[in-house]
């Protein structure tokens, strides 16, 4: 088997999360058929190249007690917009930042900047800072709370 | 949740061991046994505090792409638009927002033609427009959101939840 077919296999098998077992890593290498130290070493290799991102838990952050979740969405001067994008990712609060295109006429924010908070009230203080970095290259704004988590899986990949 | 469960979720958002055992690992920095780790991450999961637990990939290094889309969906179709969306495997996550723009969701696929695909066969199935904001510049993914006790009002998130270990 290639790395390039062994790896599409193993993130395949754990798409789903890992094994709650002892030997987590080494039940996928027997599922598979290849030794036990192998999954391991694709894995690590997976973690040093980037294509893993992190091994772990992932929160339900309603669960965690962050109540409110805001996308705040900015339409910046587009001459500025990498520029204060970086400052605005840069802050403590914000938690993923993104530069996206605009659909207009529907949607004229060029800025995601995603926020949390104990209370929308949190969440509301957390964007006037955000609002201080851009200050004028700002021409609009809005924030958009989360109601319901519909689903949230992670990657799947379709068995071959 | 008590205590330990706190700093699990904590503790374990930030990484896990690549070894032959690494929950007994994990539990010795934890200060438990490798047996009520793998036990309360169990609970931790069907109870829904946590959503999963695993590698976390980068489907960008992968040849793929994840990408935001939303969807105007009139208040009486809501449920019947949600469940069309979610039996998508392509569909990462879906939240409910407050906005015109009332569903947002995530498309994590292996290539630009799969997204396209997906796309086509939500607004087939719905019968709904979808936009897509593709991310065009990443300025920062963040780290974790620690566990707050929802009774600590004067805390600050950071200092929520002390990691054991």
């Amino acid at each position: 088997m290639s790395d390039a077919v062994l790896d599409r296999e193993i993130v395949r098998r754990l798409s789903g999360g890992l094994p709650l077992t002892p030997q987590p890593y080494d039940v996928v290498a027997h599922a598979i058929g290849v030794a036990p130290d192998v999954v391991r070493t694709r894995v690590a290799a997976m973690l040093r190249d980037g294509r893993i991102r992190r091994i772990g838990a992932v929160p339900n952050h309603f669960a965690l007690g962050w109540r409110a979740n805001g996308m705040t969405v900015w339409d910046v001067d587009d001459t500025r917009v990498d520029e204060l994008g970086a400052r605005v990712g840069a802050l403590p609060d914000v938690t993923h930042c993104y530069r996206r295109p605009r659909r207009l006429p529907q949607w004229r924010y060029n800025l995601f900047a995603m926020l949390h908070g104990r209370d929308r009230d949190e969440v509301a203080r957390k964007m006037a800072g955000i609002a201080r970095v851009l200050g004028e290259a700002a021409r609009a704004h809005d924030v958009l709370y989360s109601t319901r988590i519909l689903k949230k899986a992670g990657l799947r990949l379709a068995a071959d | 949740m008590d205590d330990l469960d706190r700093a699990i979720v904590d503790h374990l958002q930030t990484g896990f061991p690549v070894c032959e055992r690494p929950f007994l690992e994990a539990a010795r920095a934890l200060g438990t046994t490798e047996d009520d780790l793998i036990a309360r991450i169990d609970r931790l999961l069907r109870a829904g505090t946590l959503t999963r637990f695993g590698p976390l990939f980068q489907v960008e290094r992968m040849g793929g792409a994840f990408t935001l889309a939303a969807m105007s969906v009139p208040v009486a179709e809501f449920e019947y638009t949600a469940a069309a969306v979610n039996a998508l495997p392509e569909v990462a996550h879906n939240y409910a927002r407050e906005h015109a723009l009332n569903m947002w969701f995530v498309l994590a696929t292996e290539s630009a033609e799969a997204t396209a695909d997906a796309i086509d066969r939500i607004e087939t199935r719905t019968g709904l427009p979808v936009l897509t904001f593709p991310k065009e510049r990443e300025f920062f993914v963040g780290l974790d959101l620690k566990s707050i006790a929802p009774a600590d009002g004067e805390k600050r998130p950071a200092e929520a939840a002390p990691v054991a270990g």
